[in-house]
């Protein structure tokens, strides 16, 4: 029976020779992850459930980065819980405030996820490392706690969508664009329960940053994950970082996919979400004006130094606009620490901008950046909810770095050749 | 069985909807119940009884993995959910949490808005009573039957390990 990348990670982690769509498996997890506001849901349901010791102290990570440094009292007890557990289990992949970085950012470039991995995550955009060729998938708190008693847990082998890339971006063009596209075409649950599996001659041309922002938001899509081969960029990135052996899974030619989407990556322009669904897109060009009033340019989205890079490339010698706040936070201690080496750091503050220690902050309307009702912000993260970064009559409207960077300058949604 | 009056929402309700980030930094309960919904229908936490029913249009659950979102929307004292689909990782947190979710597309269309109605989980039959109606929802599969009957994901792991 031929078999999607996908299918192919599951059979085996479920010791199985084949799966097909709509089967339910147990499989093996290589990683179980949680964050400070799942984790300590996750705990008690460990606990509850009359279990003592977690099936592998060293296949769980536990990353404080939604609320820390800690917003509040609440948050730090949070945290503590979290913290006085992976003491307690001795869980070595356990990242406080000072090494933290957001998750999403923080595992693969720390080597604790790679190709061939079949992870889950309790946070939805554990998606993310589908980048890396990974079946990886966003769970809940009880399947985080399930995950960390038995090392593993039940999945519905999903149907597949084929998203064949071609070409490839123009400059000021990112994997940002090319995954709001995506969601405008097929709509918020135009992948529901399916995986979404990019493939095509398009891919060799993105980088492993463009590939993690796309897998990132295949939940935004409804997808259970999204999933790139394993190309030689692939093994460029995990080189000196993944030290378990590579598992470069590859689709049977004849594997089966609901649908194909095509996706010409020449003829992609920048594109943003409207409020309130990352599928209400527009090119940034049929929307520029739009006044502005926050520009959050960060996230496991957009947090990674390539998207550091493309933001003080805009906004170098140039001034936030007067009556709009330019937030920048890099993902990772490894990311803030390059933008300092290669002086990103300076060309932010010099223009004007907000740089924080890494935390997913604004993203969720956690801190760092709540916004009031009436304000606007454009972000480079990758929801766009009621309320999603403060006030329900707040309202976010999401970007690449470039297009956030240059609106900050412009006080408005703009492109870079705008300035 | 569950029986109850019905709130009604739309396509796409989304997990910050149901529970907004700004309340998980405290996950008891209790706290959660105050705060479902209130961002699309802040009388949802005042009207709610003991055993009504929510019913959601498409990809009801979509966002983010907080499994807060069922946890509030049960512990404001719904009984159900009843909608035309739901994003996958709710679908899989209630589950695992034992809390009851019936995809019926039909039942979402036809029943309004504060209709009496009856969910019997056994046979997945939705009637209501107001109008009369009756409706099938799906099945779960077995497996996830088993799942259910086991009181949840952790009962369930505790009786195989
Ligand atoms: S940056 Fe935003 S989307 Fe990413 S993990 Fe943090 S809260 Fe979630």
């Amino acid at each position: 029976m031929a078999m999607t990348m996908t299918q192919k990670i599951m059979a085996d982690h479920a010791g199985l020779e084949s799966v097909k769509a709509g089967d339910l498996i147990e499989a093996k997890l290589d990683l179980v992850l949680g964050n400070d506001v799942t984790t300590p849901v996750a705990i008690d349901v460990f606990r509850n459930a009359g279990f003592t010791k977690v099936f592998d102290n060293e296949k769980i990570a536990i990353v404080l980065d939604h609320y820390t440094p800690c917003k509040d009292i609440k948050s730090a007890q949070l945290c503590k819980k979290a913290r006085d557990f992976a003491n307690e289990q001795n869980i070595t992949n356990f990242f406080d405030v000072g090494c933290v970085g957001i998750e999403h950012a923080l595992l693969p470039e720390k080597g604790l996820v790679g190709p061939g991995d079949m992870i889950i995550g309790a946070d939805s955009h554990t998606c993310t490392y589908g980048a890396l060729g990974a079946f990886s998938t966003g769970v809940g708190s009880t399947d985080m706690a399930a995950g960390m008693a038995a090392g593993e847990n039940w999945f519905k082998v999903p149907e597949a969508i084929k998203i064949t890339l071609k070409g490839s971006l123009k400059p000021y063009v990112t994997g940002k664009d090319v995954i709001l596209h995506l969601i405008g075409l097929i709509g918020v649950d135009g992948a529901l329960y399916k995986s979404m599996e990019f493939t095509g001659e398009g891919v060799a041309s993105l980088s492993m940053d463009d590939r993690f922002t796309i897998a990132n938001m295949a939940i935004e899509a409804g997808g259970k994950n999204g999933i790139f081969p394993v190309d030689e960029k692939t093994l460029e990135y995990c080189k000196d970082r993944f030290t378990r052996p590579v598992k470069a899974y590859e689709a049977d030619a004849d594997a089966v996919y609901e649908r194909e989407v095509v996706i010409d990556l020449d003829t992609l322009e920048p594109t943003v979400s409207l409020p309130h669904l990352p599928s209400n897109t527009k090119t940034a060009a049929e929307v520029k004006g739009m006044k502005i009033d926050q520009a959050v340019i960060g996230s496991c989205t957009n947090g990674r130094i390539s998207d550091m890079r493309a933001a003080a490339q805009i906004l170098k010698g140039r001034k936030v606009a007067d009556g709009v706040r330019c937030i920048v936070i890099p993902a990772t201690q490894d990311v803030y620490m390059q933008c300092i080496e290669e002086g990103l750091t300076k060309i932010f503050i010099e223009a004007g901008c907000a740089v924080s220690t890494p935390t997913c902050g604004p993203c969720l309307g956690g801190h760092m950046g709540c916004m009031c009702e009436g304000e606007r912000a454009v972000a480079t993260t990758n929801r766009n909810f009621v309320g999603r970064m403060g006030h329900t009559a707040s309202e976010v409207i999401l970007a690449s770095p470039y297009v956030a960077a240059a609106s900050a300058v412009a006080g408005c949604i703009a492109l870079p050749e705008d300035l | 069985m569950a029986r109850g009056t019905v709130f009604k929402y739309g396509d796409n309700v989304d997990t910050d909807v149901i529970i907004p980030a700004r309340y998980l930094n405290n996950p008891a309960e209790e706290e959660l119940a105050k705060h479902c919904m209130e961002d699309i229908d802040a009388d949802f936490v005042k009207k709610v009884q003991p055993g009504d029913i929510m019913i959601g249009g498409f990809n009801f659950g979509c966002g983010s993995s907080r499994e807060h979102a069922p946890l509030s929307i049960r512990a404001a004292g719904a009984s159900c959910v009843i909608a035309k689909s739901f994003a996958r990782i709710f679908y899989r947190n209630a589950i695992n949490i034992g809390f009851p979710i019936l995809e019926c597309p039909e039942a979402c269309d036809k029943i309004n808005a504060g209709d009496t109605v009856s969910v019997d989980f056994s046979t997945g039959v939705i009637t209501d009573e107001t109008t009369g109606e009756q409706f099938q929802a799906a099945a779960f599969p077995p497996f996830i039957e088993n799942i259910i009957a086991n009181g949840g994901l952790l009962s369930y792991l505790k009786a195989r390990l």
